[in-house]
């Protein structure tokens, strides 16, 4: 058994496209019409480009959007990527007008911090030494 | 006085997180979670870092704001000072009980 797939509902594909994208720097992988609009929509690390997959999932189940409201009111981010330099990549994050609900901090070795994606979630970036 | 300043600070847990909220203000309760796993290894349910959190807030030493999606936190010191002025200042006092 593998890991080969996670995903994170977006409120919108097209929004959740160009900033996972442009302000995240992930490649979009595949990309399939699912009808009524919607897309089957993967991004992949251009680090690790066989690497796991993220699906950007659309959030239009009435159960998406109580449940989101409820950890993201908590702070609670969804989802976790890896990167060199947290410092570095919230104050880039920041620069692009990314809201940074958890300032990096270090523990132990461990450095992570909490940013909004804008499409509904929030998402930890995390450094171990 | 009220009494809930007091009861409180009883607890070593809620002192802790008036000291990591000390540190940096406007933390997510996630980030109040995390500092006491992380950094002092008090693993306890969320849940019940909520209720110290609901105790802190009942007591005046927490005040949550929201902003937008996010409820953040901060301390408020001022029932401490009151606290302090009682014994270390007492002809300022204002109240008595």
């Amino acid at each position: 058994m593998r890991i080969e797939l996670t995903s994170v509902y977006v409120d919108d594909q097209d929004k959740a496209e160009k900033f996972y994208t442009e302000v995240l720097g992930f490649k979009k992988k595949n990309e399939v019409p699912m009808g009524d609009g919607a897309r089957w929509l993967t991004m992949v690390s251009p680090e690790v480009p066989d690497g796991p997959e993220l699906l950007l999932e659309p959030s239009g189940h009435p159960a998406v959007a109580p449940y989101r409201d409820a950890l993201v009111n908590d702070g609670i981010p969804l989802a976790q990527f890896a990167v060199d330099d947290v410092n570095a990549e919230v104050e880039r994050l920041r620069e692009l007008g990314v809201r940074i609900t958890q300032e990096p901090m270090e523990i132990a070795g461990v450095t992570f911090a909490v940013f909004d994606d804008t499409c509904g979630n929030l998402i930890q970036i995390i450094h171990q030494a | 006085m009220a009494e809930e300043p007091f009861k409180a600070l009883a607890d070593p847990t809620r002192r802790v997180i008036l000291d990591e909220l000390a540190e940096r203000s406007g933390q997510t309760l996630f980030e109040i979670c995390s500092r006491l796993v992380m950094k002092h290894g008090i693993s306890m349910s969320r849940q019940a870092v909520s209720q110290h959190m609901a105790v802190l807030e009942t007591a005046g030493l927490v005040e949550s704001r929201r902003e937008g999606r996010y409820k953040f936190h901060d301390l408020n010191t001022a029932p401490l000072e009151q606290i302090t002025r009682r014994w270390l200042d007492p002809d300022r006092q204002e109240s008595d009980e």
